[in-house]
């Protein structure tokens, strides 16, 4: 994946990089199966890979399709995005390690939800419990920020008279 | 070290917000920031999923003969994050769409320029 | 020609079973992966898939415009409407356990409803985001 996203901040044809775009969520996609996490795989390949592409493909048909100047000395850039990552690393060293049963995440709030969420709400899939049920306040939310998008883009881009 | 086999996961994540934040301050053009902003935003879920896997559990919907199960709490922080990121994705493109109408480009460094002989044409009150 | 026709064929053949997948992800989102983002996400690329092979103007034949923008709101109205619910029968605002005399069955209910919601917003939003942008022609004088 890292492959993929150096050649996609080197590529300069805008159509290319939009393809290894949608490569890269897809591969994301793949690893997040590999980590048990299976309803966040199906949204991510669904909306990144699928969704994102088409409209980052539209978008481009309307836009053209060739980045025109090439980058002169992006010194300044690198060094900041470096910088980030160092201080990223610092304060990773006391992160728990990986898969670790007694990691703080793993031993307050979620237990809880784990033994007592079918119980409750007869639904076994735990996440769409949670989502739902026992934090339905921030899915109603989510789901208004949806509508608010669609909004937004209907009044950017809508056309007052008709199309000749 | 032991560090480094222990938190690989987060070194790839890192990895990944590196770049992604290089494709969005380093190019001009206005897609490939947006680009950027979305790989940022993708590497930002793996950041997440990652602490909330367990060696030998699985997938967390509750099934007779499985005992660890993943933490769905990270799962569902993402889900929302997902789509509001594709919201945002979209808002941002419509932006570009209409800008480039405006203005005929969408190089930054254009769409600056333009602006700066826009102004000098015409200043406003407070220049 | 050929090539067009296998096309317009294999899309023929597809979509009743990717329509049918998007609602099998809705309502088996409480014992596997799914529920309401990924089913919305799927019909609407459905309807995309249409649009892309029988161009945009036989897709907004088939679901038009003005009925994507009415549910858009459909969906967070439906949502809201359940919190309402739970309000009118006595309990705080989104309960679902008083939505049914059995307080499991109420869980059940309200996910269901709340879940059916958020799948037509984000289903008609995914949707006319695409008619958005397919739609907007290129002015002329564009390189």
């Amino acid at each position: 994946m890292a492959a993929v996203v150096v050649a996609l901040a080197l590529q300069r044809n805008l159509f290319g990089a939009v393809v290894l775009f949608g490569i890269y969520s897809f591969l994301m996609a793949t690893v997040l199966v590999a980590l048990d996490a299976v309803d966040v795989a199906m949204t991510e390949a669904a909306v990144g890979a699928g969704v994102s592409t088409v409209l980052l493909l539209g978008a481009l048909y309307l836009v053209g399709g060739m980045e025109t100047k090439p980058l002169v000395r992006p010194l300044a850039p690198l060094a900041l995005s470096l910088a980030v990552g160092a201080v990223l690393a610092y304060g990773m060293q006391g992160l728990p390690e990986f898969s670790d049963p007694q990691a703080p995440i793993h031993v307050h709030v979620a237990p809880r939800y784990l033994n007592q969420g079918p119980k409750e709400t007869g639904v076994p899939n735990v996440v769409t419990a949670v989502l739902a049920s026992y934090r339905g306040f921030d899915t109603l939310g989510e789901t208004v920020v949806v509508f608010t998008a669609g909004a937004g883009v209907i009044a950017l881009l809508r056309r007052r008279q008709k199309r000749k | 070290m032991s560090t480094v086999a222990g938190h690989y996961s987060y070194w790839m994540t890192i990895v990944l917000i590196v770049a992604g934040m290089y494709i969005l301050i380093a190019r001009g053009n206005l897609m490939k920031k947006l680009l950027g902003l979305a790989v940022l935003q993708s590497s930002v879920y793996l950041l997440y999923i990652a602490p909330a896997k367990l060696l030998g559990g699985t997938a967390p919907i509750v099934a007779q003969g499985y005992t660890v199960y993943s933490n769905p709490l990270p799962h569902v922080l993402i889900l929302t994050a997902i789509v509001v990121g594709v919201a945002t994705l979209a808002l941002g493109l419509a932006m570009v769409v209409r800008i480039r109408e405006a203005y005929g480009s969408i190089e930054e460094d254009e769409i600056l320029a333009r602006d700066r002989a826009d102004d000098d044409r015409a200043p406003d009150g407070a220049r | 020609m050929t090539g067009d026709l296998v096309l317009r064929i294999v899309a023929k053949l597809l979509m009743p079973f990717m329509l049918l997948f998007a609602l099998y992800v809705q309502f088996h989102g409480d014992y596997g992966p799914g529920g309401g983002f990924q089913a919305g996400v799927i019909a609407a690329t459905a309807i995309v898939f249409y649009a892309i092979t029988f161009g945009l103007a036989a897709a907004q034949r088939m679901v038009p415009e003005r009925l994507v923008e009415r549910l858009l709101a459909v969906g967070v109205l439906l949502y809201a409407g359940v919190g309402f619910a739970g309000l009118a029968l006595g309990g705080n605002y989104l309960d679902y356990f008083v939505l049914d005399p059995d307080s499991v069955h109420g869980q059940h209910r309200g996910i269901f409803w709340v879940e059916a919601g958020v799948g037509i917003t984000v289903a008609a939003v995914m949707l006319k985001l695409f008619y958005m942008f397919a739609g907007r022609g290129r002015d002329a004088g564009d390189a």
